[in-house]
């Protein structure tokens, strides 16, 4: 009884939360493009806007892995170290081997994501080790991996075939690469996550996982399913990362995985997990996004961007909390 | 007379509830104490030390080792009270980094340097009390929380010094990291450290706060039911966490002799790698002062040991990572086989031995394209 009820009231609060989240995060987008705008037009052009798309891409694809596994209570803290450890591996491959095509290259790095994402699942859901010190641990491990492997080396722009740095920065419909990538990627998540099995198996086990369990979902699978998931995404952003920025380095994509989490959190993942839409991240990536933009038209310092998500997650977090005490309140 | 009884009541009471609703233990209770191992441990990691490098056991260099960890002891012992009771702190690196910056800022200002380190200290620990309220009052979970002033003060750091760094500070000030104590080789900050991990080991395992902090970690509903005034203590922890990262600020500036913003980043996985090493329970309610201490000192002489056979800086994340899992998964991979023994059938021994394969495939991978040292970017 006790089970259901909880059940039950989670099911009515929380998506009220999430409908209520993009609402808001849509007016405050609106609000800050007109501020912004207001101070420096030169921020609302079709160029600008392409900008802020391609800057964001990457985020997108990794955002969205993050949310689903926030959605089964979890966290992926790796994934800077993941998308830094499978960047350095694919391009030392791809500049030994110039002549390869394209598609290995990409498909390598989601096959070396998927087993450092594997790694991850296991043991957290076989393992049992709670996630945030699981993936905090792995962190380190992966981060340390890059040097091991590298060396101390890096490797240049000029050390990269053509053809990988274009997998980007060519545009198809008058839009990059980059950000078709992560519009597919988005709307292979959207039917995952709504009409798919295991895709509403993720919320179930994020709601509840005793009656997950009950009902017959089989949830260590489902959290080493997430974990997996992420692995994949980061090992494509990987992909993405080398060949926008031509280069692999030591310190690649470090804290991001902030980004990541503050993109979810801010677009109405609930970090207490069950909730999160893909509308929402996208949102809350493309809020990270706007502000990375603006702070440079507006004259602000580019050291106050830290600072800034940092206080965006934490309005996120308190606003939600206050806005789903006060729907439960109505009920 | 009337409050030894209360808390005589209460200590009664909080031990009833620890015995209710301690999760069961059956091998760790079977091998008697963890820190028995950790004792262990540092003997092995000792003898290994000594056979790998003559200047191990040099007090000269033992000293100057140790000084450089104590920073990281100093943090660990507010965060043994907030594991303890269920919670986490991440943003103590964070909170060091905006403190020694912000005394920075004032000292580059022409402000005395010790207004500037009261100024600190204060600022840390205001961090601290956002920390504890945003947990206690506005009753989120302390990783969001924490996740996102982590972000906030590292930020806020970057804010005050930028790209600029402070140096030249006096030498009355350095010596909080630097100096030794008169006619010993014994440094200032081991002292520091090893006063503070006094205190916290009392408080925490011969008053009634620290019986409250079991009981709030092992079952918080019920510490509640039972009269513990559970918001005003994580508020308590948390600026005590916020007030101590400052405090190590300023012993990590002095050391340097400079800072920049980025003073102390990734401190918080090591200090939670210590505490979890030394036995505590990530889930809150269970652990002891000296078993940190004791994964403490372990950890500082795998470290060190590392440093004598030159492995880099950011391949002991490698091996201080592995700690950190392992210490977690061991305990509860043999708790698995002790309570219900190994249970093979062939799907199980199948998926086990596919992923093996994969990761040996990926280590293949991995070695087979691994740089050759020297020849850059090749």
């Amino acid at each position: 009884m006790n089970l259901k009820n909880a059940f039950v009231n989670r099911s009515n609060f929380l998506p009220a939360i999430a409908r209520f989240r993009e609402t808001g995060i849509s007016i405050f987008i609106l609000l800050l493009i007109v501020a912004v705008t207001l101070r420096n037009p030169s921020f609302l052009t079709a160029d600008n806007f392409t900008d802020i798309l391609l800057n964001i891409s990457i985020l997108v694809i990794v955002a969205l892995a993050q949310a689903m596994v926030i959605i089964t209570r979890g966290i992926d803290l790796s994934v800077s170290s993941m998308i830094g450890l499978v960047a350095m591996m694919t391009a030392f491959f791809a500049n030994q081997y110039p002549d390869m095509p394209i598609f290995i290259i990409v498909l390598l790095g989601m096959a070396l994501g998927a087993i450092l994402g594997m790694f991850n699942g296991l043991i957290i859901s076989y393992g049992k080790v709670p996630p945030i010190i699981a993936t905090l641990g792995t962190l380190s491990i992966y981060r340390g991996l890059i040097f091991f492997y590298s060396q101390g080396t890096w490797i240049n722009p000029f050390e990269l075939p053509k053809d990988l740095k274009l997998l980007t920065k060519g545009t198809m419909l008058g839009l990059p690469n980059a950000v078709i990538c992560a519009i597919v990627v988005a709307l292979i998540v959207y039917y995952f996550l709504n009409h798919t099995r295991p895709g509403r198996d993720i919320y179930a086990v994020g709601s509840n996982p005793e009656a997950a369990e009950y009902s017959g979902i089989r949830t260590k699978r489902v959290i080493f399913l997430v974990y997996l998931i992420s692995g994949i995404a980061c090992g494509l952003a990987a992909v993405m990362w080398v060949s926008r920025y031509e280069a692999a380095q030591t310190n690649t994509a470090q804290g991001f995985e902030l980004q990541t989490v503050a993109a979810g959190v801010v677009g109405g993942v609930n970090i207490s997990g069950g909730v999160g839409t893909v509308p929402g991240v996208l949102l809350g990536t493309f809020l990270l996004g706007i502000i990375e933009n603006s702070l440079p038209l507006l004259h602000i310092s580019p050291f106050w961007q830290l600072a800034a998500q940092g206080l965006l997650i934490l309005i996120a977090v308190v606003s939600d909390s206050f806005i789903s005490r006060s729907v439960q309140r109505k009920e | 007379m009337i409050k030894s009884n209360a808390s005589l009541d209460m200590e009664s009471k909080s031990s009833t509830l620890v015995n209710e609703f301690a999760p069961k233990r059956p091998f760790l209770e079977r091998f008697e104490r963890w820190e028995w191992i950790l004792v262990a441990l540092i003997i092995i990691v000792v003898i290994l030390n000594s056979r790998l490098s003559p200047y191990f056991l040099d007090a000269q260099n033992l000293s100057r080792t140790s000084s450089g960890f104590m920073e990281i002891g100093i943090l660990m012992l507010p965060m043994v009270f907030i594991i303890i009771s269920g919670n986490i702190d991440l943003s103590v690196a964070s909170n060091l980094g905006m403190s020694a910056s912000l005394m920075g800022l004032l000292f580059n200002l022409g402000v005395n340097i010790w207004v500037a380190a009261f100024a600190a200290i204060l600022l840390g620990t205001c961090g601290g009390l956002l920390n504890g309220y945003l947990i206690a009052r506005v009753k989120l979970p302390s990783l969001v929380v924490t996740l996102g002033t982590y972000a906030f003060y590292r930020g806020l750091a970057y804010v005050f010094l930028g790209d600029q760094a402070a140096r030249d500070y006096p030498e009355a000030f350095t010596y909080l990291g630097q100096g030794k104590l008169p006619g010993t080789l014994l440094p200032f900050s081991v002292a520091l450290f090893v006063v503070l991990a006094i205190i916290f080991g009392l408080v925490l395992h011969k008053t009634t706060f620290g019986r409250y902090l079991f009981a709030i970690g092992n079952n918080q509903e019920a510490a509640i039911y039972s009269g513990v005034p559970v918001a005003r203590i994580k508020i308590m922890l948390f600026t005590l966490s916020g007030f101590i990262s400052s405090l190590v600020a300023l012993v990590l500036a002095a050391r340097f002799g400079s800072t920049r913003p980025d003073i102390g980043t990734g401190l918080e996985l090591t200090v939670i790698t210590a505490v979890v090493l030394g036995g505590i329970n990530i889930r809150g309610g269970f652990g002891t002062m000296i078993g940190a201490a004791l994964s403490l000192i372990l950890i500082g002489l795998v470290r060190f040991g590392m440093g004598l056979v030159s492995i880099q800086g950011q391949v002991q994340g490698v091996v201080i990572g592995m700690l950190l899992i392992l210490s977690i998964l061991l305990p509860s991979i043999f708790r698995e086989i002790f309570a219900s023994g190994l249970r093979a059938n062939r799907n199980s021994i199948l998926s086990v031995l596919a992923i093996t394969a994969l990761f040996v495939m990926f280590f293949i991978f991995f070695f087979w394209s691994r740089a050759t040292p020297l020849i850059p970017g090749s």
